[in-house]
């Protein structure tokens, strides 16, 4: 179910964020693109997270930052940001 | 080639509104990295910090005063005040023309220019203070100092980040060495608790979640401080000529730039500062006891720090006491370098190593004799101390003892 839905659904749009925020085309990440593959350095990492921060209404957490070194990795990261936020809120509350 | 004597210290900052008061903290292991007066709204992702927790502006200052002097430069102010009053130099028309004032900052006035923009953007409100200028610009401490004590000689500010008053330190003592001056009032300031500040800090990820905790293990970044240091540096037979108490000595200064990251530090380039102060001071790293170190208390800084004085400083590097005082004043960013300048000539003068406090462990890649918690009494002869800014901009200041 994750590959699936990944390639499709979360993962396209975590590529999206990475693909404009660096500025290179969606065609050249991949779900097993590398942030060393791509030259994504530090800072770039942190441009990225607040992106994706902004992009799914989660909060990274500083610890997360430093598990997330390849696309794949981020998008389990903010699959589980995400669903935490959706236990923490249920549906319908503001 | 001029001596350079040191006869006045200044400090204000989140251990003491004086160097003595300041002194009695470090040399005790005192961390004041305390929650912060206040926490933001929603709060910041870090709690605490180390402001100037006993400074009020009024004790020092007529409210006319304030009306155009900054948090940042009333740091530099009182800290000059106090350097000078040590000195006991007296400036006549003279000595006013042949003294420099050099000071460091990171950002300036950055209440004011906040202030500013809430008025233009939050409340549509175009008519912004008329004193902002004044009030924001960096050289704001520098010119407060040269009206104050009526100096005429070369005045200015530099701002390299982390490195602004090494580099104002450094280049006031070449000034004296070199003879374009008999004395300079040096040093820095800074005050960061700015909410507009403390988010672009925050969003950096740099900032330690509770303290700092400098080559530890288990760091987790560094802690965000305020205050200022001034020295008064003197023409050694100036100084000897007018029975001055010398406080130490300034025998070298190093700078060099990684060009490497804008943000990411290099192994070489503060490596290379290192050496080229230790080659200015004309001696030799077996020669240093005590390193106050850049130490913010990141993963990357203490880790490049580490080996970056393992390069230079070879097998004595296994004998040399390093430490970071911001794990008790917090990084006070361009003030850094001055109060640890302070810090440092006060280790060598008083013969006790400040300690690196708030430590747990050791990282077996910060393997250095990093003075854990407890400050230890050592002969120190020689010590430098190091500022490795964002931007790669580095600078090292050595200093000895009386002698």
């Amino acid at each position: 179910m994750p590959e699936d839905s990944e390639a499709n659904g979360l993962g396209s749009q975590v590529i999206r964020v990475i693909a404009q925020t660096q500025r290179i085309p969606p065609e050249r990440i991949s779900l097993d693109s590398t942030f060393e593959e791509l030259k994504i350095d530090s800072l770039d990492g942190i441009n990225i997270i607040f992106a994706l921060e902004n992009e799914f209404g989660i909060n990274i957490p500083d610890e997360g930052v430093q598990t997330m070194r390849s696309v794949r990795e981020t998008v389990a990261g903010v699959r589980q940001l995400i669903q935490q936020k959706n236990l923490a809120v249920p549906p319908g509350a503001a | 080639m001029n001596r350079v004597a040191v006869t006045g210290l200044g400090l204000v900052c989140a251990l003491g509104n004086t160097v003595s008061e300041s002194w009695s903290r470090l040399a005790a292991g005192e961390s004041r990295i305390l929650p912060l007066s206040d926490p933001g709204n929603p709060p910041y992702k870090f709690n605490r910090g180390a402001e100037a927790w006993d400074f009020n502006p009024a004790e020092h200052f007529t409210e006319k005063d304030l009306i155009v002097l900054e948090r940042f430069a009333q740091f530099a102010t009182v800290a000059a005040r106090e350097a000078v009053a040590q000195s006991g130099l007296r400036f006549d028309a003279e000595l006013a023309d042949r003294t420099a004032v050099v000071t460091g900052t990171s950002v300036g006035g950055q209440f004011s220019e906040e202030e500013g923009y809430k008025r233009l953007y939050r409340e549509n409100n175009p008519r912004v203070a008329p004193l902002t200028i004044p009030r924001t610009m960096a050289n704001a401490g520098a010119s407060r100092i040269a009206l104050e004590f009526g100096i005429h000689g070369p005045g200015y500010t530099v701002t390299t980040a982390c490195s602004s008053s090494n580099h104002a330190l450094g280049q006031a003592f070449w000034m004296v060495r070199s003879g374009q001056v008999t004395a300079a009032i040096a040093g820095g300031s800074e005050a960061v608790f700015a909410e507009g500040l403390l988010r672009a800090w925050e969003a950096m990820r740099v900032v330690s979640p509770d303290v700092c905790r400098p080559f530890s293990v288990g760091r987790k970044g560094l802690s965000l401080g305020e205050g200022g240091g001034i020295m008064v540096f003197e023409n050694w037979e100036h100084a000897e000529a007018r029975g001055a108490a010398v406080l130490g000595e300034m025998i070298g200064f190093g700078m060099s730039a990684d060009a490497h990251h804008i943000t990411q530090p290099s192994m070489e380039g503060p490596a290379k500062c290192m050496a080229w102060a230790l080659r200015d001071a004309g001696i030799t790293p077996e020669q240093v006891d005590y390193i106050n170190a850049h130490g913010t208390g990141t993963q990357t800084n203490d880790v490049i720090e580490t080996r970056a004085i393992r390069s230079i400083f070879g097998r004595s590097a296994e004998r040399v006491l390093v430490s970071s005082t911001k794990s008790m004043h917090g990084h006070t960013l361009g003030a850094a370098g001055a109060i640890e300048a302070i810090a440092t000539l006060l280790a060598l003068k008083n013969s006790v190593v400040p300690p690196t406090a708030n430590f747990t462990g050791p990282d077996a890649d910060c393997d250095l004799d990093v003075v854990p918690n407890q400050a230890r009494t050592a002969e120190i002869g020689i010590a430098i101390t190091n500022t490795f800014a964002f931007g790669g901009l580095n600078a090292t200041l050595v200093f000895t003892r009386p002698r």
